[in-house]
């Protein structure tokens, strides 16, 4: 009696994840669908095509802002984990009152609404510039990733046993040799986590970007935002093939991840 | 005493001082504008008008009625659907419920906007877009959210120890009771984080009001974005912005967000690596 | 002391150590002979890991010089000093390997190479080890730590007597002038542990360099120094040889934490002549006043078991435990218990002569024989020192003075006096202590940071928050640690008004 009460109360959880994952994938599997036809709106007819993926790699301004949107991922990613990380150290080696004053302030843009810290921003460039750089740009995307830097990065150097460092320095290192050939290994991955949530975060933004944008700047969000808000007839089927390859991308990036981390798993047992 | 050799502290100079220029300066000019106007020659004069305004305004407070109604609606919904599926995915014991948990959270890798397009594609096809606004709004922001709230619950209902249920069981509480007396309230530091990152957001992500309302919703979010872009007014934005930081202050003091569960609404998404 | 030593390669003079405001190390004075084998021993919280990390800089003294082969050294950091560490939990670097491990100090290293040109001129040129090189002197270093062929290893997969025989090799390769080692031994089991003191020994005596040695463990001390420095609350109680240390102890508390030990409280009676429990003896410990309050110090192993009425002292044996080489021997005279080791087996009950020859017996100063504070007295006619607050009686501060209903003191001229805030001192003899478990009851609260046994008694020290240490004897059994408040009857606290001179 126990087990088959046991296999209904797991028929009906299966049941349960399976309709939420269907809800939750049935948009993107509807674009991924819709992207291999012909028919500029979804549901009007149309026939098998790639028309919209040789189209897709035939426009200029896609790619350029393809392109735009991950160079910034990258620079960004790059300048907040330098950033974030000598933060850290810097930060876990500090008093305590210094310390909790930077790890507090530190949390402000995470606690903060992305429109306010967006807001903030614009009006200090507009207080000191009058306009929008590619460097307030840059700026926007660091206040958004370091922070998480930071927090990736600073349970890793509470693991470490304190003793490394001194032992690094008693065999003869200079404190800046013993940062990068001690300190820094072993937090590696803690800032490769921070690097890879920072390129996500800004992949990802949209409010930061359109508020410390060039006006002749666009990043995908932005561009997919603005073709939308304008019904852009040309534009549409166009992003369908777009988010069709970015999932795929994207999956073929959490299977990686998931063998791999799985992998390791059965290394350590 | 001499100094002795360069120290690691020094390390957090620069971020200190971005965090200066780029944090703590611009929140001050966010206050300074939100209490001031702007003279016929340029210069800021001190003022409650825009307090005034936006507490007397009928339509301000409207979006303020709207921007919290949603959210609780988003955040009501979030929790209904979340709560099982952490659930299940926590104590059910399954195999490979780490792929099934990577499986639920993937969307959020998607672009969002990308994300929110494609759910445009599928409200017009069923025939909802154009005709419920706020139903599609609160569908997107649920759609949206709902890997923040299935997170923090998944957290937590994960490190429950599995001998405390056993005991509830075997003091004769039946699995109502258990659930009720038992495992709901030791996950409640989860449900109050989700709430709070589910909350907050809903108040502001214009993106998807936009989208999906036809433009016909207004939300905080959207407020400040007109009034800083369209009118060109950042002392009625910086007002506006206030007041949100002040109903997110209020929302994180409701649900403890200061205390236990301070570390997992920081590390919101930093889980995900 | 103060003959000229050569030979000195580590001198510290007068350094102190503090944090804010607590003095870890205070006005030490040591030097270590070049080749010794030295070690620190202290209980936890002496300062003997402190002083060691002074000598390798990772902490700099707040006053005093450190010196290395007379020069001073005081604030060289660590990277400079040719000094090298065995960490206690080894501190092995987790990514790298063995060889790499080792290897680490020789990659940073440079040497001064002599070449000669073309045109015959010599020139120096300072490059880093050659990769031959230091391949040699790895593998050469984890021959002398016994582990041969470890070099691919990583460092997860090693035993804990193996990471510690790579934190030697890592140390030695670079041909310190010093190895330092802070309680490399601890996390070993005891079998492991008796082992790798023999090999460190061994070691030592291979390399020829200089050990310097910290543990609490005093068998470890006395196994393996050529001299122990022993420390307690930042300060050295004694420095000698294992042998000097353990039958000439200087005060009770080397005594107590060196070998086990009968402590007795004593009256010197005339020049070589202490009593304790109730008789008479010679003793051979000059520099004593007649009728001087001491310590007598005997060593278990040094009473002679005789009949009984051939014995000085007449004891009855309580309890007997085989120890494998000797018994255990407890037996009672009158009130005060004592320690007896002998080959010699002896039944419960047995009454037994004891005997002492004067040589064993270590006279020694009494350190304490009353708690002295600074007080002041409050509103309510208390008093306030030693961190907490105690009834007392005031007009003992006046002859014949009384209180009137306001709390004023009247003295016996009629005069009325506002004792308010008044400084005086106060004095405490150690019986009249009492410890409660209730603490608050106590108008002084503190842990027990010390006890020692008495022969009849424990000596127990009392230390507050604020570290003010009360020292009282009881014949009750608490334990280190404990939290206890302390009682003091308000007719035996003595007070006495502060001359002008003492503020």
């Amino acid at each position: 009696m126990v087990n088959k009460r046991q296999a209904i109360k797991n028929g009906v959880s299966g049941v349960y994840l399976a309709i939420i994952l269907l809800l939750i994938y049935a948009p993107i599997l509807l674009l991924l669908f819709a992207s291999f036809s012909s028919a500029r709106i979804i549901g009007e007819g149309g026939t098998f095509s790639f028309e919209w993926y040789i189209r897709l790699f035939q426009s200029e301004r896609v790619m350029g802002i393809l392109l735009n949107t991950v160079l910034l991922a990258v620079i960004a990613a790059t300048l907040s984990t330098v950033l974030g990380t000598m933060g850290a150290i810097g930060i876990f080696y500090s008093n305590k009152r210094t310390s909790a004053l930077l790890q507090g302030a530190n949390q402000i843009p995470v606690v903060n609404a992305e429109i306010v810290t967006a807001l903030a921003l614009a009006i200090l460039f507009a207080a000191v510039t009058l306009q929008r750089t590619y460097f307030s740009l840059v700026v926007g995307h660091l206040v958004l990733c370091t922070p998480f830097v930071l927090i990736s990065v600073i349970p890793k150097l509470k693991q470490m046993d304190n003793n490394l460092y001194e032992a690094a320095l008693d065999l003869g290192a200079s404190p800046t040799q013993a940062l990068f050939r001690v300190v820094i290994p072993q937090i590696a991955s803690g800032i490769v986590s921070g690097f890879m949530l920072s390129i996500t975060l800004s992949l990802d933004d949209y409010i930061i970007t359109s508020f410390t944008k060039p006006a002749t700047f666009d990043t995908l969000s932005t561009y997919v935002y603005n073709a939308v808000k304008n019904e852009s007839k040309s534009d549409l089927p166009l992003i369908r093939a777009l988010s069709a390859i970015v999932f795929l991308i994207m999956i073929i990036v959490v299977v990686v991840l998931i063998v791999r981390s799985s992998r390791k798993e059965e290394q350590s047992r | 005493m001499k100094k002795l050799y360069f120290s690691r502290k020094q390390l957090c100079i620069p971020y200190s001082v971005f965090l200066v220029l780029f944090v703590f300066i611009p929140m001050l000019l966010i206050l300074v504008y939100a209490f001031t106007q702007e003279a016929a020659d340029g210069s800021l004069y001190f003022s409650f008008d825009n307090f005034l305004n936006f507490f007397t305004n009928s339509s301000k407070l409207q979006t303020l009625g709207v921007s919290v109604t949603v959210s609780f609606i988003t955040t009501f919904f979030c929790l209904i659907i979340a709560y099982p599926v952490a659930y299940i995915l926590a104590r059910s014991g399954w195999k490979h419920t780490y792929v099934l948990l990577m499986l639920f959270i993937m969307p959020m890798w998607l672009n969002f906007v990308l994300r929110i397009t494609a759910l445009r594609e599928l409200l017009n096809i069923i025939g909802f877009l154009g005709k419920y606004d706020y139903v599609n709004t609160v569908i997107g922001m649920v759609y949206d959210f709902l890997p923040f709230m299935i997170l923090p619950l998944y957290n937590s209902l994960q490190k429950l120890d599995q001998s405390l249920l056993e005991a509830a069981n075997d003091l004769g509480a039946g699995d109502v009771h258990t659930f009720l007396h038992v495992t709901l309230p030791l996950s409640m530091p989860g449900i109050l984080s989700g709430i709070t990152m589910v909350f907050m957001p809903s108040m502001t992500n214009y993106v998807v009001s936009e989208t999906l309302g036809n433009s016909n919703i207004t939300i905080l979010g959207k407020m400040i974005e007109e009034y800083f872009s369209t009118y060109d007014d950042m002392h009625m934005g910086s007002m506006i912005a206030i007041i949100l930081l002040v109903i997110i202050f209020l929302t994180m003091l409701l649900s403890g967000g200061f205390k236990e569960n301070a570390d997992e609404t920081s590390s919101r998404g930093a889980n995900l690596w | 002391m103060e003959e000229q030593v050569k030979n000195k390669i580590i001198e510290l003079i007068d350094v102190t150590k503090a944090y804010k405001d607590t003095v870890v190390i205070e006005n030490i004075n040591l030097y270590v002979k070049k080749g010794e084998f030295i070690t620190f021993l202290g209980p936890s919280g002496c300062g003997k890991t402190t002083t060691l990390r002074m000598i390798a800089g990772f902490e700099m003294p707040t006053g005093g010089k450190v010196l290395l082969n007379g020069e001073d050294i005081t604030h060289l950091p660590p990277n400079k000093r040719p000094v090298n560490t065995v960490f206690q939990r080894y501190a092995l670097f987790p990514h790298l390997n063995v060889f790499e491990n080792v290897a680490f100090g020789l990659k940073l290293k440079k040497v001064t190479n002599t070449y000669r040109n073309e045109a015959g001129d010599t020139y120096q040129k300072k490059e880093h080890l050659s990769k031959a090189e230091i391949a040699q002197k790895v593998k050469k270093a984890l021959e002398i730590v016994d582990l041969e062929g470890f070099e691919k290893r990583s460092i997860s997969t090693l035993s804990g007597g193996q990471q510690q025989r790579i934190a030697i090799a890592r140390a030695i390769v670079n041909e310190p002038e010093i190895l330092l080692l802070d309680e490399p031994l601890g996390a070993l089991d005891l079998k492991m542990r008796k082992e790798m003191q023999l090999e460190l020994k061994a070691m030592h005596e291979k390399l020829g360099i200089t050990f310097i040695y910290v543990t609490h463990d005093q068998e470890e001390a006395l196994t393996m120094s050529d001299t122990i420095v022993v420390m307690a609350d930042g300060v050295i109680q004694q420095i000698g040889t294992p042998t000097d240390i353990y039958n000439e102890p200087k005060n009770v508390f080397v005594a107590d934490f060196i070998g086990e030990s009968n402590i007795f409280n004593a009256t010197m009676i005339a020049n070589r002549r202490v009593k304790f429990c109730g008789k008479t003896f010679d003793c051979v410990d000059d520099g004593f006043e007649k009728d001087e309050l001491v310590d007598v110090v005997v060593r278990p192993e040094d009473i002679q078991m005789v009949a009984p009425e051939q014995g000085m002292l007449q004891a009855e044996v309580i309890s007997v435990v085989f120890k494998g080489i000797h018994y255990q021997i407890l037996a009672k005279v009158g009130k005060t218990e004592i320690e007896i080791q002998s080959t010699k087996q002896k039944a419960v009950g047995e009454k037994i002569g004891i005997n002492i020859a004067p040589e064993e017996i270590h006279v020694m100063k009494k350190e304490f024989t009353v708690n002295r504070f600074d007080g002041s007295i409050t509103k309510r006619n208390t008093m306030e020192f030693g961190d907490g607050e105690f009834e007392c009686d005031v007009t003992q501060l006046y002859p014949n003075s009384h209180l009137d209903e306001d709390g004023y003191l009247i003295t016996a001229k009629g005069e009325k006096l506002d004792l308010t805030d008044v400084e005086v001192n106060v004095e405490i003899g150690m019986n009249n202590i009492t410890m409660t478990d209730k603490s608050e009851d106590g108008g002084a609260q503190g842990n027990i940071i010390s006890m020692i046994y008495k022969g009849d008694h424990y000596r127990y020290i009392v230390r507050t928050e604020n570290e003010e240490d009360y020292v009282l004897d009881s014949e009750d059994m608490w334990n280190e640690n404990d939290y206890v408040g302390l009682i003091i009857p308000a007719n035996k606290i003595k007070l006495t008004l502060k001359k002008p001179e003492d503020k």
